[in-house]
């Protein structure tokens, strides 16, 4: 998959006229046939590395803290305090580390990000986010040689996050990646997006994102990074381990229990837009395949 | 004030249609408007299932015998939005690529039980009419003792979709149950 530049990515404006477009053109052309229309399924694949709009990312969201139905995150977490905010690293690390957010912002510089976001509900945006390899963070510590995983722990405040007033999951949110997994270049911790500061709704003050797992592997409000011996047990595999194993690579030939992971939406698409092919790795083989060189992804989901 | 009771019902019962092909046509769906035209109408049909198991309890309550008279009607609505349910999934999301969904309807328990809550009720719908009624008289009540069948695959088909523990489907599940309880004859029970 090659890499998506900033130069090469149509600005929001003119995509938004562009889009407007092309969906008053489906209206039309939908009440005729769908899916026989060549341009329209040309229009689409075009589409799948453009930019999704600043509002769609910052208002359809999965984030349970603050709500399950994905308008919650954006109406309840307005309120909700990023400073002062703390990070520790900790666990089988020589010396534990705690950084302040004024710290890690002039520890580490930002770059713009655009990556693909896979969730496993079966639907995609792309996005550019602010943020620096994880590696950088996670080496400021030295780690101990029993160290063989990192668990990322979000932060835990019934009385902002109303979400975690119900036994919705086990809170507070968990998730965890293998170290060297940790350490690839593309394991980025978010601070902005959009060239602006990161929105309480998408995982502010600080996150992780993990282009080619789905969305849920990637922890929002993370106040703690442990380094740990054994296999973190994430949120979700409590939840549902049949349903959500610790790998959770986006694999479109691994269905999910309950629905198939071959083909997604693209957010932002109109009625009439076709499903797109679900790529492996979703589309960063070429940078993360050979960390799973002889494991069977079936059995590792 | 009985003569406009149907039609009423019947204009009130368009308004979801009428809703969900506004928001279509002038492009109000959001980011996800396929899953969004999905819910909505599988939303619409659990509610009219709901409607139209209420009528019997109501007519019991009450001693009037109007809610039964609009029953049929609710149940046809209950076929138009399984129906549209339907052909948004099939149509719209997976545009008649059969494949992937006849996967889905053998492998997905949600959508097994979805699917043959909507293969159920085709006929209910065949038989609505008044003619039918006269035609299969005692036959009649017993095929459309179904709906009871239909109401709680439909329930089900929602309560396993959901991600993980959600309040909604469980509250259509707790008032098909009790509209399903209303309807055990305990007299009879206990008198044996």
């Amino acid at each position: 998959m090659k890499k998506i530049k900033y130069s090469e990515i149509t600005p929001e404006k003119i995509y938004k006229n562009r889009r407007s477009f092309v969906k008053s053109l489906g209206l039309g052309a939908s009440s005729l046939a769908i899916s026989s229309i060549p341009f329209l399924n040309n229009a689409s694949a075009k589409n799948r590395d453009e930019l999704t709009s600043y509002k769609d990312i910052t208002t359809y969201n999965n984030y349970y803290e603050f709500g399950t139905s994905k308008s919650d995150p954006y109406r309840n977490s307005q309120i909700f305090k990023t400073t002062p905010w703390q990070i520790s690293i900790e666990g089988e690390v020589e010396k534990p580390l705690r950084l302040s957010m004024e710290e890690i912002s002039e520890m580490f510089v930002s770059e713009e990000r655009i990556y693909r976001l896979r969730c496993v509900e079966g639907w995609s945006m792309v996005i550019p986010w602010m943020g620096f390899s994880l590696s950088e963070l996670l080496s400021k510590v030295n780690s101990t040689n029993k160290a063989k995983y990192v668990e990322f722990e979000s932060i835990y405040d019934p009385e902002q996050m109303k979400g975690q007033r119900y036994p919705v999951l086990n809170w507070p949110y968990k998730e965890g990646l293998r170290l060297d997994e940790a350490m690839h270049p593309l394991t980025t911790v978010v601070t902005g997006l959009y060239g602006k500061k990161l929105p309480n709704q998408n995982g502010a003050p600080l996150r992780i994102f993990i282009p080619w797992k789905y969305g849920f592997k990637s922890a929002k409000a993370i106040v703690k990074i442990k380094f740990v011996e054994k296999m973190p047990t994430s949120s979700w595999m409590w939840a549902s381990p049949r349903e959500y194993g610790f790998y959770s690579n986006v694999n479109p030939n691994v269905n999910h229990p309950r629905w198939s992971q071959a083909t997604e939406r693209i957010i932002g698409e109109g009625v009439w837009a076709p499903r797109v092919k679900t790529l492996m790795f979703n589309g960063y083989g070429d940078e993360v395949a050979s960390l799973y060189n002889g494991m069977d992804l079936k059995k590792y989901f | 004030m009985i003569k406009y009771f149907k039609p009423s019902i019947f204009v009130l019962s368009t308004i979801p249609f009428l809703i969900i092909s506004y928001k279509i046509i002038f492009n109000k769906l959001g980011p996800e408007p396929v899953k969004e035209i999905t819910h909505f109408t599988g939303e619409w049909t659990l509610i009219f299932i709901c409607l139209t198991l209420a009528m019997s309890p109501l007519k019991k309550l009450t001693n009037l015998n109007f809610w039964v008279r609009v029953r049929r009607m609710l149940g046809l609505f209950v076929f138009f939005y399984a129906s549209l349910h339907l052909l948004t999934y099939v149509g719209i999301d997976y545009r008649f690529s059969w494949q992937p969904i006849f996967d889905d309807v053998v492998k997905k328990k949600y959508i097994f039980v979805g699917f043959a809550a909507w293969l159920l009720l085709i006929p209910l719908t065949l038989t609505s009419s008044q003619k039918m009624m006269l035609l299969l008289k005692q036959n009649w009540k017993k095929l459309h003792r179904l709906i009871y069948v239909i109401a709680i695959l439909g329930s089900l088909h929602f309560v396993w979709l959901s991600k993980t523990i959600y309040f909604k489907p469980l509250i259509y599940f707790v008032i098909i149950t009790f509209l399903l309880f209303l309807r055990i004859n305990f007299k009879r029970i206990f008198n044996k």
